[in-house]
């Protein structure tokens, strides 16, 4: 059986408005976490953020959801591993909407995970670079606990993973 | 420092269902008990921040130890998976090391245990990745980037409290000494590894022994910590002959899926 492009295309773009659940600013779309359709054999394709995500259901089935009311419901959702989940897959406009929220994105191309001598993390509410980090770990295992400087507001850094 | 935890050889290195099967239960059940040890800290950390940290590190074992045990119950075949891997074994088939079913004590000493595990971990995890077993070298890929942090943040509070106040740095020597004689056993391997180390499959451990002893020294020296001296070594978790600390971690662990085995989220 074959997945038609027109019907992958239709299955992307009601994928295209599924919220993250834990981070609902962003779309699973823009986090990177849906690989892709396979069109032989037919299957949408997500791939976990973490190993012990414990959003990695939530997302299956939100994902599930949509799929079924783009009216695919014979399209299997299959958990891929490889090639592991970095935060390069975050896209532009992702990257946005998690600044808007209050998160400090990471920075692009730095996945292969630069503990200290990063570059500096910008306070997603002022800007200022004079930020520093609280806690390696945030309210989630993908986010470090930071603090701005200036303004003084603490707030959330997505790792670069 | 030199007891003794186990009687005499009473197992054989054995391997029921294969010895791919043992080795993903190693991989697994290391990860599984640490998580286990780790959650006990939930609530009970020093600091909130601390709290996260060792929840998440768990958090990330868990998600390698869930992948490793269904692996290994889909190689076994006879229709169990990670859950029932995890939660309807006996202390004496679990295959992990002896270092991570050892109790918590206070933070010093887990922040050594969790150092000297992460660091051995990540040296595996790396060499795993090019495991001629695909589904083993991906879950190794995808864990090498969590562990590579949890090393780090390890590493961190052994120069922090190492280099600390004399208490800290009391406790922090303390916390190592424990660790010391469970060390050998993270670099053994035995019949069953060999074979798949033949096959490209997994990793011989005792060739990471290196890379791991360099890293310490570094982190000791950063530390102002002395150099370890080695008592004699105890193993035996890989055989499935484990310190009591087990027995009481999977009683607390499995106490509800195995008093109630129909019972469902």
């Amino acid at each position: 059986m074959q997945l038609s492009a027109e019907g992958a295309e239709r299955i992307l773009a009601a994928l295209e408005s599924v919220p993250d659940p834990e981070i609902p600013a962003i779309s699973l779309m823009d986090l990177g976490v849906i690989r892709g359709i396979r069109r032989e054999p037919p299957a949408v394709l997500i791939t976990p953020t973490y190993s012990g995500c414990p959003a990695t259901l939530v997302i299956e089935r939100a994902v599930r959801e949509a799929v079924d009311a783009a009216g695919y419901s014979d399209v299997p959702v299959e958990t891929v591993l490889a090639p592991p989940w970095t935060t390069d897959w975050i896209t532009e406009r992702g990257r946005e909407h998690l600044r808007d929220y209050g998160i400090a994105p990471p920075p692009k191309g730095s996945a292969s995970m630069t503990l200290k001598a990063g570059a500096p993390v910008a306070c997603p509410r002022c800007g200022s670079d004079e930020t520093r980090e609280v806690s390696r770990f945030g309210s989630t295992p993908c986010k470090a606990q930071w603090q701005c400087r200036a303004c003084l507001e603490p707030f959330d850094h997505f790792k670069c993973h | 420092m030199n007891r003794d935890f186990f009687p005499a050889d009473t197992r054989t290195d054995s391997a029921p269902h294969g010895a791919m099967f043992d080795y993903l239960l190693r991989l697994g059940d290391d990860s599984l008990i640490l998580c286990q040890r780790l959650t006990e800290w939930c609530g009970h950390a020093p600091a909130l921040e601390i709290d996260l940290s060792l929840a998440n590190i768990g958090l990330d074992l868990i998600g390698q130890a869930t992948l490793f045990l269904n692996f290994a119950g889909a190689i076994e075949d006879r229709g169990r998976d990670g859950d029932r891997l995890a939660f309807h074994r006996d202390a004496s088939d679990f295959r992990n090391c002896l270092l991570v079913e050892q109790p918590n004590g206070d933070f010093a000493q887990t922040m050594a245990r969790q150092f000297l595990f992460s660091t051995a971990q990540l040296g595996l995890f790396e060499q795993l990745m090019l495991s001629t077993e695909p589904r083993i070298a991906e879950i190794a890929a995808k864990g090498v980037k969590e562990v590579r942090y949890h090393a780090d943040l390890a590493a961190d509070w052994i120069v922090r409290l190492g280099d600390g106040t004399d208490e800290s740095r009391n406790r922090m020597v303390v916390g190592l000494d424990w660790c010391w004689r469970f060390i050998d056993e993270l670099f053994l391997v035995d019949d069953v590894e060999a074979g798949l180390i033949e096959q490209g499959i997994a990793v011989d451990r005792s060739a990471l022994r290196g890379a791991f002893d360099a890293r310490l020294s570094s982190v000791l020296a950063d530390a102002g910590l002395p150099a370890p001296v080695y008592p004699r070594g105890v193993r035996g978790g890989r055989a499935g002959r484990h310190s009591e600390h087990l027995g009481h971690l999977l009683a607390t662990m499995q106490h509800l899926p195995r008093s109630y085995p129909d019972a469902v989220w």
